[in-house]
Formats: C-alpha cells, sequence, structure tokens
C-alpha cells in the first residue's frame, strides 16, 4: 500500500475539497461547469484532418481532444470468417495530452479505450464486414480505425467513439489498388456512445476531467439507430442500482437521437 | 528604448539595461546581458525584471502557497505546491501536536493548506510553515489554478483586483502564490469567478483590465 502511494504522481492525487465540493454542488442539481446533467460540452468535428488516411476526423469535445484515423488495407481473413473483412481498433495516450500519460506499452486505460470504441462499432454492425471481400478466403479488405488522444479533459470513450464513427463514415475503400472502383465504405448503422458517471448519488453525462477525478462509478452505453443497446462498459469502483441503469439506458437513446441528427446528420 | 513602454523578448536576447542594475530573469555572459525566457521586460526602481509570460512557480521565501499533501513521513508531510521540487511541513511549524505520532489522523493525502515558505535550504529543500495569520487548513470551497506568473495581476495594484472581485461576487478566495487558488461561495459565483479568472489569464498583459472586469462582474450581477 505504502510503495502505491510513493509511486502515484501528484498529479493523480485528487484534491479532498474539490471532492466534497463537486459532491455538495451535484446534490443541488449543479455541475462545476453549469452544465445541466443531461448536457453535453461543445462538440467540433473537422473530417478529412488526415488527407493520407481512407478516412480521419478531428473531435473536440470541450477541452478533449482526439483524432482518429482509418486505414484500409489488403489482408488475410481469420480462418473462421473467410468470407468477412476485418475490423481493428487501436488508442494511443500520448504524454503531450495530460501529465498523467506516460510513454510505453498500452496501459489498462488505453487498452479499455480502444476495446469499448471497437465494441460500440462492431456489435452495433456498423460497418458491413461481408462486402470488404476481394477473394474469399483467401484477401480481403481490413480496417484499421487508430484514436490518438491529443489533449485529456475527461470522457475519452464518448470522443473518440465520435471520432471513429466520423471518420468510418467518410472512409474511401481503396479498391483501386486491386483493379476496381474506389467505394464508400458500406454502413449499416450509427451507434452512439453515451458516457455517465457517478458524483454522490448523481449521474451526469459526458464527465470533465475534474468530474472523472471524484467519479465513484461510470457507465457508457451505445445505443442504434433503431434505439437497441449495442455495447456497454462499466467503470471505476463504485456501483449503480437496477433503476439507475435503466436511467442510464434511456438517457443513452434520447442523446443517441440527438446526436445523429444534429452531430452526424442522419 | 523607452522605458515606460512593455517590451516582450525572447529566451537568449540580448538585454540594454541602459545603466540599470540586472533584475530576475537576466543572465550575464562575456560583458552582456541575456534574458532567460519569454517574457516581458519591466524597469522598475532602477532594476531590470524580466516577468515570464508563462512557467512553473519559483518558491520564494515568505511566499504564500497552496499545498496538497501528496505523502506522509512520521515526522512531516510532503506537499505537492506546483514547484520544481515538492514541499515539506514539520508538525513543529504547525500549529497542532502530534499526540500519538500519527500524522494522517491530523491531514491526509488529499488535504490542503494555506501555508508559508519558511525556508528553502541549500539542497533546495522547501519547508513550510503554518504559524503565521491566516495559515490554516483549507476546509470546504474548490481548487482552481492560474499560471503562477499570472497571480500578481489577479491580486492587483495593492490587492485592488481581487478584493473588488470578493465584494462584488461575494465569495471568498484565498490566492496562492503557486497559482493555486481557493473558491468557496455559491455554485454559479464561483462558476463566475473561474471565469474571470481565466479571463485575467488571458487578458494579463493587456491595459485597463480591472475596468473590463468590473464591467463584466457588474453585467452578471
Amino acid at each position: 500500500m505504502e510503495m502505491m502511494i510513493m509511486s502515484r504522481s501528484s498529479d493523480e492525487i485528487v484534491y479532498g475539497l474539490k471532492r466534497d465540493y463537486l459532491e455538495k454542488i451535484s446534490s443541488g442539481g449543479n455541475r462545476i461547469d453549469g452544465r445541466k446533467f443531461d448536457e453535453y460540452r461543445e462538440i467540433k468535428i473537422t473530417t478529412n484532418f488526415v488527407t493520407r488516411a481512407e478516412g480521419s476526423a478531428d473531435v473536440r469535445l470541450g477541452n478533449t481532444r482526439v483524432l482518429v484515423g482509418v486505414k484500409i488495407e489488403q489482408g488475410e481473413p481469420f480462418p473462421d470468417t473467410p468470407n468477412s473483412g476485418i475490423l481493428t481498433t487501436n488508442a494511443e495516450l500520448i504524454p503531450m495530452a495530460s501529465p498523467t500519460f506516460e510513454s510505453g506499452p498500452p496501459n489498462e486505460d488505453s487498452i479499455e479505450l480502444a476495446r469499448v470504441v471497437d465494441r460500440a462499432i462492431r456489435e452495433s454492425k456498423m460497418i458491413d464486414l461481408d462486402k470488404l471481400v476481394i477473394t474469399p478466403g483467401e484477401k480481403v479488405w481490413v480496417v484499421f480505425i487508430d484514436i490518438h488522444v491529443l489533449d485529456y479533459d475527461g470522457n475519452l470513450i464518448d470522443a473518440s467513439t465520435i471520432g471513429a464513427v466520423s471518420a468510418l463514415l467518410e472512409a474511401k475503400v481503396p479498391a483501386s489498388k486491386v483493379g476496381q472502383e474506389d467505394f464508400q465504405l458500406p454502413i449499416n448503422h450509427i451507434p452512439v456512445m453515451v458516457t455517465m458517471a457517478k458524483i454522490g448519488s448523481n449521474i451526469m453525462v459526458d464527465p470533465s476531467l475534474e468530474e472523472e477525478e471524484v467519479a465513484t462509478a461510470r457507465i457508457s452505453v451505445a445505443t442504434d439507430e433503431n434505439g437497441d443497446l449495442v455495447a456497454m462498459q462499466k467503470g471505476l469502483s463504485g456501483s449503480f442500482t437496477v433503476e439507475e441503469i435503466f436511467k442510464a439506458v434511456d438517457t443513452s437513446i434520447e442523446i443517441g437521437k440527438d446526436f445523429r441528427k444534429r452531430v452526424f446528420g442522419r | 528604448m523607452d522605458t515606460t513602454t512593455k517590451k516582450i523578448v525572447l529566451p537568449g536576447e540580448e538585454i540594454d539595461l541602459q545603466g540599470m542594475k540586472q533584475g530576475n530573469g537576466i543572465y550575464h555572459e562575456n560583458g552582456k546581458y541575456y534574458a532567460y525566457q519569454l517574457g516581458m521586460l519591466q524597469f522598475y526602481n532602477n532594476y531590470v525584471n524580466l516577468i515570464p509570460l508563462s512557467g512553473k512557480y519559483y518558491p520564494v521565501k515568505n511566499d504564500k502557497v497552496i499545498g496538497k499533501v501528496i505523502d506522509i513521513a512520521p515526522s512531516f508531510w510532503i506537499l505537492d505546491i506546483k514547484g520544481p521540487y515538492p514541499g515539506f511541513l514539520h508538525i513543529n511549524d504547525t500549529p497542532w501536536k502530534s499526540g500519538s505520532g500519527e500524522l494522517n489522523k491530523i491531514m491526509n493525502t488529499g488535504d490542503t493548506v494555506f501555508a508559508k515558505v519558511n525556508e528553502i535550504t541549500e539542497s533546495k529543500q522547501i519547508w513550510l510553515s503554518l504559524k503565521d495569520n491566516g495559515l490554516r487548513k483549507l476546509e470546504g470551497g474548490h481548487i482552481v489554478s492560474v499560471q503562477p506568473t499570472k497571480v500578481s495581476r489577479i491580486i492587483g495594484k495593492g490587492g485592488s483586483m481581487v478584493n473588488m472581485i470578493k465584494e462584488i461576487t461575494g465569495v471568498k478566495i484565498q490566492l496562492g502564490q503557486n497559482g493555486i487558488v481557493w473558491i468557496d461561495g455559491e455554485p454559479d459565483k464561483v462558476l463566475l469567478v473561474i471565469k474571470i479568472l481565466k479571463f485575467i489569464e488571458d487578458q494579463a498583459h493587456t491595459s485597463g483590465l480591472t475596468e473590463r472586469v468590473k464591467e463584466i462582474l457588474e453585467k452578471a450581477r
């Protein structure tokens, strides 16, 4: 235990009175930046940010900034899915983004981030992988999603999912490399991920860094345009009641509807 | 060069002292003077000082700072004061007595104090003290951080800026020279003060700031 405290950087130790203050104001219905519990920070998306990638998006969610790139290359299919393309997701938390990020091999946080974003896209069947076959059983298109966190101010999961979905919607399969015509990546569904944090006994969407620091529990819920649940992830050591989970799902469906229209224009 | 206007200099840029004395942020080499960092030149009291535009906090004796307990040793606390080295607060420099010898019963990691820089040793150990007026463990309220170099602008001439903010908003404010600010009050007023602090930070190099801050505060009232 003593060792653990020694190795923690001072930036990771939260001001105790900050925790008390955020809990106190949340019981009065307030958030530290004046938002409502179901209100997101401002979202700004620039697609085609990296011209050499097949698709890309620069997403700013408040002061959080992520850059998502999509590369589409030829590869061998997995033996159990010879007639399907491949999706793979990777996330990098570079030290430039936060004093608490270290360089080196992927850690728990970056692996979780990549897996949760991947799950929302994969389980919603967003990409029609069956249309990404070049030669059945031999050659298929492999879709790489690379998430780079440039500035960390909370809620990387939602910012990265918005970035990944925006980049995929723009992405073109470079089929001219195999003598066919380039085509738009076939899209079936649009998943929207909504992350909520629990502070005291209150649950709020799109937690900022300050809110994440003092939150006891975190839940991310992804839905598709039919209002179907496609992915979920619970984080941190605190707990949710059954009612809170149902409420979180309802909130995610509501915000998902708004996002599909307002953010993705679909 | 006119000594009343403010000039921004780059790191390593040669500085003409115009017969005045070498102040802070300036170094001397081969009979010439150069700037240590990006900042603004100030000619004051026959001294030339370089006021950095940004940077880490460098502790100075008798500075009042806000620190966060990050570890506990047998007889002292180790505090993060946003400086190049941690600060130490010995139990003998506090109003408390260590009866059982367990310091974590008095203050634990994550607790916040408003303390004074008591001594900086030759080996750069920074010893803090709570033995002075107004120094204490901070309870309640919220913590925000600003650029340490902008703290003097937030205080204003003779405290004019910070006193005006306190008066109009009714929020309690404690400023640490290290750029950590403690604020306590109604949530909407605290939010307003945070916005004002960011505004002052952004506009610190411009003139007529107190008047513009007053305007914003009056409008929000």
